[in-house]
């Protein structure tokens, strides 16, 4: 049984400051690595195959000069990964990335499980899943935890706003995690020698995937939206004096005619 | 039990050095790094001196990430409101390698990584040694990351702040008056402003300055080097007398800044990126222990810094130890033997280095560095005389005598200052 782990070279996006005149996200000289949710993908995947002798392999949609930052994901228990050069793929928007990663779990074949976080750190349109899902032709599993996989059936709670449902699906099928998910494990160095011995490939979008730049231009239908900043003015009031009961009541009647706090 | 020829602890430039040059001989070598990449942890001037880095990487400046070029050398002696300044320039443009280049670690450390790399070491970067493995006396293998790795030999390059040794009871503990701390402002400038304001040719020409005084009267002194886009200004300052004085290092740094010679040098400019490290103050006769059975100790982690007041040197002398001590371990495979016997050869081969015949003869620099004159009663008295030299006053003018005699005030005696002298000639004149 094969397993694929997306997995996503993100920006840090803690590193990522706003433009006070423009409002615009300032992302020349943010650090990329592989992202945060992207280790509960790992960490899922990785259990599924401890636990069912399965075979895990990375997936990602990365510049090729990025492999360097893959080494922990490889470390945490990846059998190999397979890095789609991004370099001539300037913003694709989540279409066209769905588009590629479908077409890449198909070439590597037999693969009967895809396991994706519900949203990438930097992108978060959450689309990837439900796009790559569709393009399969598999149910999508959402938001999933607690997951036992009994030969061909996966069995999991979804973690939804109003509580938790117990689902049950057949392989093969997409899955999605959270950070809640569960904790990822820390490779330890011997984990990071043998990644070191783990084949990467580098496939091309077209070479390797049959995929011409008109067919990813017929996906990539939106091309621009409007990205506009938002800005929250505080009211910056302040109570003064001595008596701190009477502040307290200021306070609580500033508070009141906000609607912070109700009578 | 996973067992390679040798680890490297510390992928900085002794360790990368030390890997590069095991690797390349055919040695399977691991260098475990605690950052998440080299250079990452690091905090540095940082100012390379060519000569050993052209010997290993010939050429090193064509495809290293270095910023600048060091065509200009200056000592600023730093008054109250003034400053005395001796400028050093090597304006032949074609005389290549430069003297030194300005570099950021976090973009060079991956750099001399990589080469290590390239020869075949495995880089091991986001683990910490927690601790050496130790067996009868005898280094076998470390301990990281939950496992243990073992090694014929461990190559301890973990930098200043090295504790492994120390746990291991394999060295005392330094002492804190032999440590310095050093910190450092990043500032942003315009690649343009910088090459104006320095009186640099291009972008690729850039200048050093060595500072005395005004350090807040700690025993210390401060750089100023140019990057392609940035600033590297920075105080280093010993560490007991700045407990002593009871002030923070980043007030030392502040008062340094507002400085109206530096001020004037830094104006504008964005802090981007603010540091803190301890230093060695480096000094033949700081040097510990540098081998025994199983490990060397290479770079900062064995006090390996040459300070002679005019420039302050870790990286080069870090490469050199670790070249060394390459050649001692390279020797040491040959004899099948990496006892501490075999191991002594290191010393030998370092004791030939220019690098350690620099910290020869500059040894008596050490006791200058400890003269509170230097940094708080010179600076002004020099900028004092020049003063009384260059000013037209409602006063008869002096010879530099006169003018000296009258700006000692009551700070220095004659006999005081003749001692000085004859301190200063030790250190640096003969």
């Amino acid at each position: 049984m094969k397993i694929v782990a997306c997995i996503k070279y993100s920006f840090d996006v803690s590193e990522v400051k706003v433009d006070p005149a423009t409002k615009e996200l300032r992302l020349t000289g943010v650090p990329q690595r592989v992202g945060v949710i992207d280790k509960n993908v790992l960490e899922t995947a990785v259990t599924l195959k401890e636990a069912t002798g399965a075979t895990v392999h990375g997936l990602t949609l990365a510049p090729a000069g990025a492999r360097e930052a893959f080494r922990e994901a490889m470390a945490m228990g990846l059998d190999d990964l397979t890095i789609i050069d991004s370099a001539d793929l300037a913003a694709a928007g989540p279409a066209v990335t769905a588009m590629i990663l479908a077409t890449a779990v198909q070439k590597l074949g037999d693969v009967t499980l895809v396991v994706c976080g519900e949203a990438s750190d930097d992108g978060v349109s959450y689309q990837i899943p439900p796009r790559i899902a569709e393009r399969l032709g598999w149910p999508l599993l959402g938001y999933a935890r607690n997951i036992t996989l009994t030969g061909e059936t996966i069995t999991a709670d979804r973690d939804l706003d109003s509580g938790m449902q117990r689902v049950e699906g057949n392989l093969p099928l997409v899955l999605t995690v959270t950070q809640e998910t569960n904790t990822p494990r820390r490779p330890t160095l011997m984990d990071a020698l043998k990644a070191k011995k783990k084949p990467v490939a580098v496939w091309q979008v077209a070479a390797d995937l049959g995929l011409t730049p008109e067919q990813l231009q017929a996906r990539a239908s939106v091309t621009r939206t409007a990205q506009e900043g938002i800005v929250i003015k505080r009211k910056q009031q302040m109570f003064q004096g001595e008596d701190m009961a009477a502040l307290a009541n200021q306070l609580l009647d500033a508070l009141v005619v906000e609607r912070v706090v109700t009578e | 039990m996973e067992k390679f020829d040798a680890i490297v602890v510390g992928a900085g430039p002794a360790g990368a050095t030390a890997a590069y040059l095991l690797a390349q001989a055919g040695m399977q070598v691991v260098v475990i790094e605690r950052g998440a990449t080299p250079g990452s942890k690091n905090v540095s001037g940082a100012l390379l001196f060519s000569q050993i880095y052209n010997e290993l990487f010939p050429n090193f400046w064509e495809s290293a990430p270095v910023e600048r070029a060091i065509v200009g050398h200056s000592i600023a002696f730093l008054g109250q409101e003034t400053s005395v300044t001796l400028d050093y320039r090597d304006l032949d443009p074609t005389h290549t390698p430069h003297n030194a280049y300005s570099v950021l670690r976090a973009c060079f450390d991956p750099w001399m990584a990589q080469q290590a790399e390239d020869a075949g070491a495995m880089l091991l970067p986001g683990y910490t040694v927690e601790r050496l493995l130790v067996e009868n006396g005898r280094v076998t293998g470390i301990h990281a990351g939950g496992d243990d790795l073992l090694a014929d030999v461990v190559v301890v390059a973990e930098g200043t702040r090295s504790q492994l040794l120390k746990q291991a009871g394999l060295r005392d503990d330094f002492y804190a008056g032999d440590v310095s701390i050093g910190v450092k402002e990043v500032i942003a400038l315009p690649e343009e402003i910088i090459t104006n304001r320095f009186q640099c040719l291009t972008a690729d020409e850039g200048v050093a300055y060595t500072c005395v005084g005004h350090t807040g009267g700690v025993e210390g002194g401060g750089f100023l080097y140019t990057n392609k886009e940035t600033l590297s200004v920075g105080v280093v300052v010993k560490i007991d007398a700045l407990y002593k004085s009871q002030r923070q290092p980043h007030e030392i740094l502040d008062e340094f800044k507002s400085h109206p010679f530096i001020n004037r040098l830094v104006h504008g400019g964005k802090v981007v990126e603010y540091s803190a490290q301890a230093i060695h103050r480096g000094g033949v006769h700081l040097i510990p222990q540098l081998y025994g059975d199983g490990y060397v100790v290479v770079g900062s982690a064995a006090r390996l810094l040459l300070n002679n007041v005019m420039t302050l040197r870790g990286m080069d002398v870090a490469v050199a130890s670790a070249a060394a001590a390459a050649k001692a371990i390279l020797a040491a495979r040959e004899k099948g033997d990496y006892s501490r016997a075999s191991l002594a050869a290191y010393e030998q081969f370092f004791k030939q280095t220019d690098v350690y015949q620099d910290m020869v003869t500059f040894k008596e620099t050490y006791a200058l560095l400890e003269n509170k004159r230097l940094f708080n009663v010179y600076p002004d008295l020099i900028s004092g005389v020049m003063d009384d030299m260059f000013s037209v006053k409602a006063r008869p003018g002096k010879k530099a005598y006169r003018a000296l005699r009258d700006n000692m005030h009551d700070e220095l005696t004659l006999w005081q200052m003749l001692k000085d002298m004859a301190q200063i000639g030790r250190g640096l004149v003969r």
